[in-house]
Formats: C-alpha cells, structure tokens, sequence
C-alpha cells in the first residue's frame, strides 16, 4: 500500500512539475499574449494541482492536508479569475486578431 | 524522501525563474503581469513542497498567505492596468 | 547538498530580481519586479527558518506594498525621468557601499556571544501563556516597541491623509468608483473576502504559538477589504466618521490603557498582574488587530479625493 502510494506521488509531483515547465515554455515561446494566458494556466491549476496531490498522503494530518487543498483552490480561482481580466485586456488591445503580432 | 522533494522544489523554482526572462523581455505590460503570476503559483508550490520535506506545519501558514496576498497582488494589477489603458493608453514599453 | 542548491538559486533570483527592479523603465514594470522580489524572499526567509518574517514577507512585502506602490506611482504625474548629476549619483553609491559593508561586517563578525533574548524569554515564555517565543518577545519584552510600530502605522495614515486638498479633509478616499465592470471582479470578491477574513483571524489567533500575528493577520483583513472596494462592493468609509476615527484609535488605546494600569498592579508600565497575562495580551492582540487593518487598508485608499 505505501510502495503504492509513494509511486502515486511520485507521479502526481513529477506530472506537476511538467506542468511547471510547460508553462514557462509556453510563456517563453508562443507568439502573443492569448496564447502565453493559456499555457500561463495550465501551470497555475494542473501544475500546482498535481503537486499538492502528490504531497497529500505525507502532509501528517488532515488539518495539513485541509490547508494544502484550501491552498490550491485559492491559487486555482485566482488564476481563474486573472485570467479572465487579462484576456479581457488583451481582446480590447487588439479587438481584431486578439494580439497576433509576432516579436 | 526530503531530498526528493528538495529537488522538487529545485526544479519548480528553476522552471518558474525561467519563466521570469519574460518580465524582462516584455514587450506587453500583460507578459510582465503573467510572468510574475506564475511566479506565485510556483512560489506557493516550492512553499508546499519544502512544508512536507521538512514537516513543518508553519511553511504551509506561510504558502496560504503568499496564496491569498498573491491572488490579491494579481487582481489589483490587472485592475490597475484597466484603468491605465482606460484613461489613455499605455506608452508601450 | 540539495538544500544548498536551492539556496544559491533562492539568493542568485533574489539578487537578479532587484538589480532588475532597481533599473526596470517604467512605473509598472517596476511595481511587477518588486511583487517578484517579495516573493522570493518569502522563500528566503522560509529557508532561514524565519517563519514569522516570511509570513510578514509574504503578506506586507509582495502583496499589500506592491498595490500601495502602484496607486502611488498612479498618482503622481508621469515626468520625464530627471538624471541626477554625475556627483550626486557618486555620492549616492559611496553611501549605498558604506552600508553594505556595514551590513556584511555584521553578518561575518557578529559579536560573541550573540545578543539574544531567546534564552530569557524560553524560561519565562510559560509565564506568559504564549507558545510562540517571537510573540512573547514582542508582547511581553518588547511591548513598548509593539506599540509604537502601530502608532507609526497611524501616523503614516495621517500623513497619506494629508495630501488630500483641505476642501476633501474628511471625505471619502480615493476617486468615486466605477459602476461595477461585471466579469469575474465581483464574484472573485464574493468568494474570496470570507475565505481571506477567516484566514486572516486563523494567522492572528494562530500567532499565540506558531509563527503568525496580529501584524500579519490585519494585512490579510486589509488586503480582503481593499479587494471588496475594487471590486465595487463596499465604499471606502467618509474618513471623518465617528466610528471609523474610534476603531483605528481603539488598538492603541486599549494597549495604553491596559500598559498604564501595569503600573498601580504590577509595578510597571506594559507589565501584565500575574495571572491575567494570557487574556490581556489576547485583548491587546485584537484591538491591534482590528486598528492595524482598517490603518493599513485606508492607506492603500490613500488620500480623501471626494468632499464630505
């Protein structure tokens, strides 16, 4: 069972830190700033996400485990709701092609 | 087990700090703001991770406030932003 | 091993961050680079095992500075950059060179044995009823000092209250808000005040015996209030009222009222009677607590823009 869920949370935390690196790579790479919101939140829900379950079975107690979930939906409705204002933001720059200029 | 997450927590700063070169190359006002976006959410995740690696209960208190204090830093930003390109546009840069 | 690798990214970011921050063009960006900064010395701090400090980082350096800075930096008139002389600048770099090597001296050559309270206040710590050694050394060793930091946060407030025209003294802060924009704003606000309030009073009630506290906590409470105005839901108070003027005044008062009567009880100013400690300092801590966030939100509303 342990052996179990220590893969598990290899996994989940390894999978998280993809995440992490994708978004920077998707900020560093796509072309404009629509695009860069979308890999920019992927990091924030999956990559966090995926982080905090794998840190789940050795948080100690469920008062830590509580925390780290609470944790992770504030990060996750914030970047929610940023994004939201961002990409309202970049729409009305360009209301046409949304930002299509390359750098 | 500690080690292990060390290095997580290594390789989430690493890939965040990285993402950090767009704050400085801009070019929008938008990129610097989502840089530093995925800053706190890596932020948080390094505080996570060093909270279980070192089972100290106090580092988790500190990734809620960085949470909640961050998600507000965002927030007032992008609002500050609206205003400024409502009362005239940005000067570029 | 791993641990010194995360280190040595921490301080190589830290000290990356501020060089950029320092030579950053514009307001904005500046503003950004400094929230970053906070950030990474949250973590710094958290290394250190400073949780206190990292928590306060967290809450006061990246947050709630980084908003101040960015309606100051919207209030004052963009003017082209004025270079300082070549003189000036030497001057300038000389002294900011003074001060590191000061500060490196410190740190390389500390004084033997360092000056510490921690062993003092471990012994007598039980005394207090608190289990957080730094809250002990802030409410019972340093209760003077506690003080004037909240009184130097007011005093701030009057200052930010000052800039406003006198035909505003005692009206409202900052500009009239916009109808609400609709989008995600409101609904953020809606969900995210509670949650925020309610952890904002786990951080103050927390303090007693794990890194947190009232400083802390009311930026939490400061920072939700701030987040509601934006997002339209509550007005910034008229400034002159009655109630307002008593619950800022309410954290100092208590704190001076309860450290007089130390004096006819227990023979000192801020000495707590033996057996009261615990529930005087929780008074204390809540009426700073309550005072400490509306000064520090009324800063971010900065100064009065609207008549009474």
């Amino acid at each position: 069972m342990s052996v179990l869920l220590g893969l598990f949370s290899t996994v989940a935390i390894i999978a998280g830190i993809v995440f992490f690196v994708a978004g920077t790579v998707g900020l560093l790479r796509f072309p404009d700033a629509l695009t860069r919101l979308h890999a920019l939140t992927k990091a924030d829900n999956l990559g966090l996400g995926l982080i905090v379950l794998g840190l789940l079975p050795y948080a100690g107690s469920v008062g830590a485990a509580l925390k780290l979930v609470v944790i992770w939906a504030l990060v996750q409705f914030a970047g929610a709701t940023v994004a939201q204002m961002i990409g309202a933001l970049a729409v009305r720059e360009h209301p046409t092609s949304a930002g299509r200029q390359r750098r | 087990m500690a080690d292990a997450l060390t290095l997580a927590a290594i390789a989430v700063l690493a890939a965040v700090a990285l993402g950090l070169v767009r704050v400085l190359r801009g070019p929008s006002r938008l990129d610097r703001m989502m840089a530093v976006q995925l800053l706190g959410s890596g932020g948080v995740a390094v505080l996570a991770l060093l909270a279980v690696a070192n089972g100290t209960e106090a580092i988790l208190d500190v990734a809620l406030t960085l949470a909640l204090l961050a998600a507000f830093a965002s927030v007032a930003l992008a609002r500050a932003l609206g205003e400024i390109r409502k009362d005239g546009g940005e000067t570029g840069r | 091993m791993m641990g010194l690798v995360l280190d040595g990214g921490i301080a190589l970011l830290t000290i990356g961050i501020a060089a950029w921050t320092i030579r950053a063009g514009d307001d904005f960006a500046a503003v950004v680079g400094f929230v970053a900064y906070g950030l990474v010395l949250t973590l710094a701090w958290t290394r250190l095992g400073a949780y206190d400090v990292a928590l306060t980082e967290a809450a006061i350096g990246g947050g709630a500075t980084g908003v101040i800075l960015m309606r100051a930096g919207a209030r004052v008139k963009p003017a082209p950059a004025a270079r300082a002389s070549r003189r000036a600048r030497i001057i300038v770099g000389a002294l900011s060179a003074a001060v590191a090597a000061g500060l490196s001296a410190i740190v390389l050559l500390p004084p033997q044995p360092a000056p510490s309270l921690a062993l003092e206040v471990r012994e007598h710590l039980a005394s207090t009823g608190l289990g957080n050694p730094i809250g002990g050394v802030l409410m019972a060793y340093r209760a003077a000092d506690t003080f004037l930091e909240t009184v130097v946060v007011l005093l701030a407030l009057f200052g930010v209250w000052s800039l406003g025209r006198d035909a505003h003294w005692g009206g409202r802060p900052g500009p009239a808000l916009r109808p609400a924009e609709g989008g995600a704003l409101p609904l953020f606000a809606r969900v995210l005040v509670p949650a925020g309030i309610v952890i904002g009073i786990y951080i103050v009630w927390v303090g007693a015996d794990a890194p947190g506290g009232k400083f802390q906590g009311a930026t939490l409470l400061a920072a939700m209030a701030i987040l509601a105005g934006m997002a339209g839901l509550v007005q910034a108070p008229a400034t002159a009222g009655r109630r307002l003027r008593w619950l800022l005044a309410a954290g100092p008062i208590v704190f001076v009222g309860i450290g007089l009567a130390g004096i006819p009880l227990a023979g000192a100013f801020l000495a707590y009677p033996p057996g009261f400690e615990k529930p005087l300092i929780l008074v204390i801590e809540v009426a700073l607590t309550v005072s400490l966030a509306a000064m520090l939100a009324l800063i971010v509303a900065g100064p009065t823009e609207r008549a009474p």
